[in-house]
C-alpha cells in the first residue's frame, strides 16, 4: 500500500458535516495515481426498506435512515458525480412505500442511478418501480469507465407466477429473509444474452464496474446471499482486465476477489444483518478476505448502518463505509497482492473484539 | 413392645419397600411413541415461537423479529444470564426480547410466564441447539 499518497483531507464541508453527523470525524483518505485526472467519486445508498405502517403512517426507523443518508450525500466535497441507489428501497413494494422512498430520494442533488431489489419487486414484478425509476437493466459510460447495472434478483418462473395465489403472497413469501418457501436470485437467460451483447461492443482494457443487489457469487444460499447463475455472469466478466462489482442486499461489509473480479457489497440504512456464520444450522462460504463490520448494538437505532462514497481511481475502486457508531472503514484495491483489502484492520493482530462474530 | 407390633412393623417395611421398588421401576419405563410425542409438543411450540418471530403483528408498526434476526441468529441465547452492558446488570434472554419488543417494534413487554414469551424462547434455543452454554460471555 506503499505507493498510495495519504493525504488526509475534509470530504465534507467541515462545519456541516458537524451539524449532520454529529461528532462522527468525516474524512476520506485520497488515493493519488500519476495519472489522478481519470479518477472520480460517486456515492452510493442502499436497502432502506421504507416500510408502510397504514396511510401516511411508516416505520420512523428505517425513514431517518435514508433520511440521513441522503442528507449527508448531499454534504459530500468534493460533489461525486452521481448516486447510486441499491435497491430494496420499499419493504413490499407497494406504491406507498415506493413513492415515499422516491420523494425522500428527489432531494438529492446530483443524478442518481437505481438498482431493482426483491422488496420492490415481487408485489407487481416491477411495474411501478419501472415507472418511477426507468429500465430494470442498462448501461452506460462514464470517464471512460463502463457500466452496467442487472437485474439480479429474478428467480424460476415457476416461483413467481404459478406457486402463489395472490401478488401481495408472493411478496411476503420473498421478503422473509430467512424463509424456506422463498427462491433463489438470477440474472436469468434474457439479461444475460442482453449482457453479452453490451459487453462484446467494449473494449477489454475498459475498466468495468457491474451494479446488482444480490452478490454475484455464492455465499449462503439459506438468505439468498446467492446468485443463482453467478458462475454464468462471472463467465461474462471475465476477459475484462479490470472488473469490479457492487452489490447490496447483505445489510453487511462484504469483500473478495474470484479471479479478475473484485467484489464488494454496500451498507443497509435501515438495518444491519448478522454474518451468515452466526447461524448455527448453516454451512455457508464467507470471503476469508471479509473482516466484519462491529457487532451492531441495537441500542443505538443506526449502528452498524451507514452508506458509502466510492472512489474510482485508475478503473478499481475505493469503498469507504460511513459508519454512523462506528470508526468509518475504507476498502480498496491493493495492486500488489490484487486484491481488496481493510486500510484499518486487514492484518489478523488489528482486529478489535467486536469484529468476532459468533 | 410385644411381637405382634414387630411383625406389624415388619410386614409395613417390607410393602412400602416393595411399593417404592415398582414405582421406581415404571417412573423409568418409557417407550419411543412417548419421546416422539413429546418431541412434537416441543417442536408445536418452536413452530408457535418462529410464527410469532416472523409475524409483523407482536408489536405495532408491523417490524417483525426476523427482519433483524433471520432464523434467530444474533441473539446469542447460550450466553445468558449476561452482563447486558447498556442494561448495566445480569439479565436473562428475555429481557432483551422485551427490549425489541419495546423499542425496534414499538410494542408492549410480554410476561415472562406467557405462552408466547415461552415460545419464543423455545425457538431461539432450537434454532441455537449444539453450541455449547456459555453464560456471561459477551
Amino acid at each position: 500500500m506503499s505507493r498510495f499518497n495519504l493525504n488526509r483531507r475534509g470530504f465534507l464541508k467541515a462545519s456541516a458535516a458537524a451539524i449532520a453527523a454529529g461528532a462522527v470525524p468525516m474524512s476520506m483518505v485520497e488515493v493519488a495515481f500519476a495519472d489522478a485526472a481519470k479518477n472520480f467519486t460517486f456515492a452510493y445508498i442502499s436497502d432502506a426498506h421504507i416500510q408502510q405502517i397504514k396511510g401516511t403512517q411508516f416505520v420512523n426507523n428505517w425513514d431517518r435512515g435514508l433520511i440521513r443518508a441522503v442528507a449527508e450525500t448531499n454534504l459530500l466535497d468534493p460533489k461525486p458525480d452521481f448516486v447510486f441507489f441499491g435497491g430494496d428501497l420499499a419493504q413490499l413494494g407497494n406504491k406507498a412505500e415506493l413513492d415515499h422512498g422516491a420523494e425522500m430520494l428527489s432531494a438529492l442533488k446530483q443524478k442518481t442511478y437505481y438498482v431493482m431489489g426483491e422488496h420492490d419487486y415481487y408485489l407487481d414484478l416491477g411495474e411501478y418501480w419501472s415507472k418511477l425509476f426507468g429500465p430494470q437493466y442498462y448501461s452506460f459510460d462514464h470517464k471512460g469507465v463502463h457500466f452496467v447495472v442487472l437485474n439480479s434478483i429474478l428467480t424460476y418462473d415457476d416461483w413467481t407466477f404459478k406457486r402463489w395465489p395472490t401478488p401481495e403472497q408472493r411478496m411476503l413469501e420473498m421478503a422473509g429473509l430467512d424463509n424456506p418457501n422463498g427462491s433463489p436470485f438470477m440474472v436469468g437467460d434474457k439479461q444475460r444474452a442482453w449482457l453479452k451483447a453490451d459487453l462484446d461492443k467494449v473494449a477489454k482494457s475498459t475498466p468495468l464496474i457491474v451494479f446488482s443487489h444480490s452478490p454475484l457469487q455464492k455465499l449462503y444460499k439459506g438468505w439468498n446471499f446467492w446468485t443463482e447463475d453467478a458462475e454464468q455472469v462471472q463467465a461474462l466478466l471475465k476477459p475484462f482486465a479490470k472488473a469490479t462489482v457492487l452489490y447490496g442486499h447483505v445489510h453487511q461489509i462484504q469483500y473478495n476477489q474470484i479471479g479478475n473480479i473484485t467484489f464488494h457489497s454496500v451498507m443497509a440504512t435501515a438495518w444491519p444483518w448478522p454474518y451468515p456464520q452466526t447461524y448455527a444450522q448453516a454451512q455457508h462460504a464467507m470471503p476469508k478476505l471479509t473482516i466484519p463490520i462491529n457487532r451492531a448494538d441495537p441500542f443505538f437505532e443506526r449502528d452498524a448502518t451507514g452508506w458509502q462514497f466510492i472512489d474510482v481511481d485508475s478503473g478499481k475502486i475505493a469503498a469507504t463505509y460511513q459508519l454512523y457508531n462506528n470508526t468509518s472503514r475504507k476498502v480498496l484495491f491493493n495492486p500488489k497482492t490484487g486484491q481488496p483489502e481493510d486500510t484499518q484492520y486487514q492484518e489478523p493482530a488489528k482486529r478489535i473484539p467486536p469484529q468476532e462474530h459468533y | 413392645m410385644n411381637n405382634k407390633n414387630t411383625w406389624m412393623g415388619v410386614v409395613a417395611v417390607a410393602v412400602v419397600a416393595t411399593l417404592a421398588l415398582v414405582s421406581t421401576g415404571r417412573a423409568d419405563e418409557f417407550t419411543k411413541s412417548d419421546k416422539a410425542r413429546w418431541e412434537k409438543e416441543y417442536m408445536t411450540v418452536v413452530a408457535k415461537g418462529r410464527e410469532l418471530w416472523t409475524s409483523g403483528k407482536l408489536g405495532t408498526n408491523g417490524v417483525s423479529c426476523a427482519q433483524c434476526h433471520p432464523n434467530g441468529a444474533n441473539t446469542h441465547p447460550e450466553t445468558y444470564p449476561k452482563f447486558q452492558k447498556q442494561i448495566g446488570r445480569i439479565i436473562p434472554l428475555r429481557e432483551m426480547i422485551n427490549w425489541c419488543l419495546r423499542n425496534p417494534l414499538e410494542g408492549k413487554p410480554i410476561p415472562a410466564d406467557d405462552a408466547r414469551m415461552i415460545a419464543i424462547e423455545a425457538y431461539l434455543a432450537y434454532e441455537r441447539r449444539g453450541v455449547a452454554l456459555a453464560p456471561g460471555k459477551h
